[in-house]
């Protein structure tokens, strides 16, 4: 093979990737601000690797986390943090955003959450529904958390793909995008898509017609990948005996090369399909599965389903009945998000116990992680924590704080792969970091300082410094009557 | 586990033998939060008799069982806020929901029924109630509510302990949805929602029959009037011009109103202070989740009790009924004073609901509801050892304990972390 057919057998596959790989559409315009060093002192530090470490310092410079220890020197410019008596841990993160999706207000022209129009919408993207000015960013980040998913609603089956963004306010989501973060996909079980469409009358509308829908799409994806193989192959061909022509030609005379050339004609390129597209990645491992499932048999079903068609579940979202299979989980390496308490509120939420979080955080290797897919929950991860803390301690599962810690840190950057950038507080690590006015697993705990790659973005002793959605412009002119 | 299953079992072995009456016991050397103006008592016994608090103090009363609260703390059974619990076991399945009318008149031929009382639909067997009382929640008020009408018919307060007449008498309340949610079913502008209020208030007074074209039926008419003399009407309504509405509306026409929801009361604090109107509010609302409450603060509480308003809480939410400790904690963190939170779950509520006398405070002469936890009461990682409803011990078992039991077990079994 000669260098010019290499290259065009290279750029045909960068072709058929596409999307997650390719050319990279909707890039990540944020950039790590330039800001000082600062050094937090005398901080009981929760790391988010299980450890906890009192009276300890944590150096931030360059954005990263540079040492964390006891008596670190600071750096000539370094802003120095007196947290004596305070807590530290890497900032938190929620995997089950619907902010800028489903923002505040919660009007009619800022519904965006739910392209419900069909049960597959794997074609349609979370980022371009996100409205960055959703005050719920703020008061987000007020609660402690730099990193969130945003995923489309659960009426489809296959709803979409999500976003990472850092919550740092911004005019356009792209000045939010997570840099290098990989894609989700939100899939459905069980009542809403049945719901959704059973009440349109068409398909699904049973939770067999559910998975009929799963199968079929993933299925299409899979012909669609031959299509695309086939295409390869063929231009590879294609390149291979136009270069061999190539090569020969010199020897022969100028008619007949033109005649064999007529012969040689390239082979079309399918037409790209959104929709397919987006599970042909999903089947090659480039887009991860992030799925909204209730119940324990529904979850054993997908992970059949996932290994049907050679993909994998990352994590099970709101998982009510994570617990009853909290051993599968673990073995499966699949992660549960999960509520703290809500259950109830349909048939399928109706086993909701306390103890789920703790439940699914004993086995090894399991990866427990608490969510919140609430504009209101986001603000409060924390307390949703304590709160499986004190129901699993008792029922004899003691989850201490350096453990729980990584539901909301560690756990969650693993189901996102973002695990070697962002969730613990280790050296090298980007500099997320929560300041908490004490132990963050109580309802007095209000993060104090709150720091995105190295910057303060939220700062509670200085309210005029705090980031404002240009929505709540003009809020405090209307109520000084 | 060793230490917290401990209190729970004693007392559970001490009371197993009387299920069915309400006993004569001491509770010993407990922080006993009153949630009066007596504050919190240390190191103090707790007696109760048939029923009721007989007397509080220091080594009152040695007759009965002794159940040793030395390091734990007391609070009055706990307000669940306005709930559907009993009338609502699962919201999306609607054969199982008894909280809301539907009769489908459109806008403009309503019927309005205040003579409707969901607190006859309440089932005291729902799973809910002993989910919702093992967590310390002993009452809550019924909210009735109607999808085409912003009368939404009477509630009462109903006691959890399983009864079936749960209803706590003088607690009856006429419930109204205004605001934006009340415009939409009264013809798509708030405006409306006077109109026809002033249309029943003029029908209840007419002298005979009303022809076509009326808003309410006879017993309808019948219903209104009673709140037309100083009855209690909570009306649902967040925006700081609805609320001054909504109190002159109510002050003119003889009710007494008792602010719902309330996202922006705080900024017509003073006016609710000088008209005595309480509010009953959630105070984790702090987004401008629609036009109606783009002042939402998490303030709101602290703010109101400044200004002398009194205050209550309550999320709404029924299954969730049991996080009403969470609102007050965060509503101290956010400002409110710690004795004051405990009362907008406790004695605020029972006041505006015409219960203060017997409910919602550890005095004498109260029932004996009461709650022993094993911290503090309004910390999440606080949870309630026992709770006790008119002198009965609650068995601390729920569906949701049981589902627990078998599943834990499962997990240990497997492997060990």
């Amino acid at each position: 093979m000669n260098l010019l057919s290499r290259i065009v057998l290279l750029s045909s596959v960068a072709c058929a990737v596409s999307g997650a790989l390719a050319s990279e559409p909707f890039p990540s315009t944020y950039q790590v601000p330039i800001s000082s060093p600062v050094l937090i002192q005398g901080a009981t530090v929760l790391t988010g690797t299980g450890e906890r470490l009192d009276g300890t310092d944590v150096l931030i410079a360059n954005g990263r986390i540079q040492a964390i220890g006891k008596g670190l020197a600071a750096p000539g410019d370094a802003r120095i943090v007196d947290a004596k008596g305070k807590w530290v841990t890497p900032g938190l993160i929620d995997i089950h955003s619907h902010l800028g999706v489903y923002a505040s207000p919660a009007v009619k022209g800022l519904d965006d959450g739910n392209e419900a129009t069909a049960p597959v919408t794997s074609n349609v993207w979370a980022e371009h529904s996100v409205w960055p000015q959703d005050p719920g960013f703020e008061t987000a980040l007020e609660g402690g958390i730099t990193t969130m998913q945003i995923l489309p609603g659960s009426a489809n089956l296959i709803g979409g793909r999500s976003v990472v963004v850092k919550n740092v306010q911004g005019v356009t989501y792209q000045a939010m995008k997570f840099p290098g973060a990989v894609y989700g996909l939100k899939m459905a079980c069980g009542e809403n898509p049945k719901r959704v469409y059973g009440e349109k009358h068409q398909a699904p509308s049973t939770r067999m017609g559910n998975v009929a829908g799963y199968r079929q799409a993933f299925a299409d994806a899979q012909d669609y990948q031959q299509q695309w193989d086939k295409y390869n192959r063929e231009l590879s061909e294609f390149s291979k005996k136009k270069a061999e022509r190539a090569d020969g030609g010199a020897k022969k005379s100028k008619d007949k090369d033109a005649a064999a050339d007529k012969e040689l004609t390239p082979p079309s390129p399918p037409k790209r399909d959104l929709k397919l597209e987006t599970l042909a990645e999903v089947m090659k491992g480039n887009i991860r599965v992030h799925m909204h499932c209730y119940r324990s048999d529904e979850m054993a079903t997908m992970l059949d389903v996932a290994d049907e068609f050679g993909f994998k579940i990352v994590a099970f979202h709101h998982a009510v009945e994570a617990y009853k299979i909290a051993d599968r989980l673990a073995d499966k390496g699949v992660c549960a998000a999960m509520w703290a308490d809500w259950w109830g509120f349909k048939m399928e939420a109706y086993d909701g116990v306390q103890e789920n979080l703790a439940i699914v955080d004993f086995p090894e290797r399991s990866c427990a992680i608490v969510h919140s897919d609430s504009a209101d929950g986001i603000q409060r991860l924390n307390q949703e924590a304590a709160k499986a803390m004190a129901h699993g301690q008792r029922a004899g599962l003691t989850v201490a704080p350096e453990r729980a810690i990584r539901w909301l840190t560690a756990n969650p950057a693993k189901s996102l792969g973002l695990q070697d950038q962002i969730g613990t507080l280790e050296a090298g690590k980007g500099a997320d970091v929560v300041i908490w006015n004490g132990n963050p697993f109580s309802v007095y705990a209000l993060a104090e300082q709150v720091f995105i790659d190295g910057a303060l973005r939220f700062d509670r002793a200085h309210p005029a410094s705090k980031p404002r959605s240009d929505f709540l412009l003009g809020r405090h002119i209307a109520e000084a009557l | 586990m060793k230490f917290l299953y401990l209190p729970a079992l004693m007392a559970g072995g001490i009371m197993a033998a009387q299920c069915a009456v309400a006993q004569d016991f001491v509770i010993r050397g407990a922080t006993v939060h009153t949630a009066s103006a007596k504050g919190t008592l240390k190191n103090i016994d707790v007696v109760v008799r048939g029923g009721i608090i007989v007397a509080i103090g220091s080594d009152a009363g040695t007759s009965g069982a002794v159940i040793d609260a030395k390091g734990k703390e007391l609070t009055p059974g706990l307000f669940g806020g306005l709930t559907d619990i009993g009338l609502e076991e699962i919201a999306a399945e609607a054969q199982t929901v008894d909280s809301t009318l539907n009769l489908k008149s459109p806008a403009w031929d309503q019927q309005w029924r205040p003579e409707l009382d969901v607190t006859v639909a309440y089932n005291p067997r729902s799973f809910v109630v002993p989910i919702t009382r093992i967590e310390g929640v002993t009452w809550t008020v019924l909210v009735p509510s109607a999808e085409d009408s912003i009368i939404g018919g009477q509630g009462s307060a109903v006691v959890l302990d399983g009864r079936y007449n749960a209803a706590l008498s003088g607690s009856r309340s006429l419930f109204i949805q205004m605001g934006a949610a009340g415009a939409k079913v009264a013809g798509g502008t708030r405006a409306a929602e006077y109109m026809l209020l002033e249309q029943a208030i003029h029908e209840a007074h007419a002298p005979g029959p009303i022809g076509q074209g009326a808003l309410l039926h006879a017993a309808g008419r019948e219903a209104l009037t009673r709140y037309l003399s100083g009855g209690r009407v909570v009306v649902q309504v967040d925006r700081a011009a609805d609320i001054l509405s909504v109190v002159t509306f109510a002050e003119r026409n003889g009710m007494k109103p008792v602010i719902l929801g309330g996202d922006e009361a705080w900024l017509v604090a003073k006016e609710l202070a000088t008209a005595n109107v309480p509010v009953i509010l959630d105070p984790l609302n702090d987004l401008p989740t629609d036009f109606d409450r783009l002042g939402a603060t998490l303030e709101n509480a602290a703010r109101l009790q400044r200004a002398g308003v009194r205050i209550a809480f309550s999320s709404g939410d029924t299954p969730q009924a049991r996080l009403i400790r969470q609102l007050a904690g965060n509503a101290v963190a956010h400002g409110l004073p710690w004795e004051s939170a405990l009362a907008a779950i406790t004695s605020t509520p029972a006041d505006i609901f015409g219960l203060g006398a017997t409910h919602g405070r550890i005095a004498v002469g109260q029932s004996a509801d009461l709650v022993l936890w094993s911290g503090d009461p309004l910390e999440v990682t606080t949870l309630a050892d026992q709770v006790w409803i008119a002198g009965r011990p609650v068995e601390m078992k729920s569906r949701q304990t049981e589902l627990r039991d078998r599943y834990v077990e499962k997990v240990k079994a497997h492997q060990a972390r």
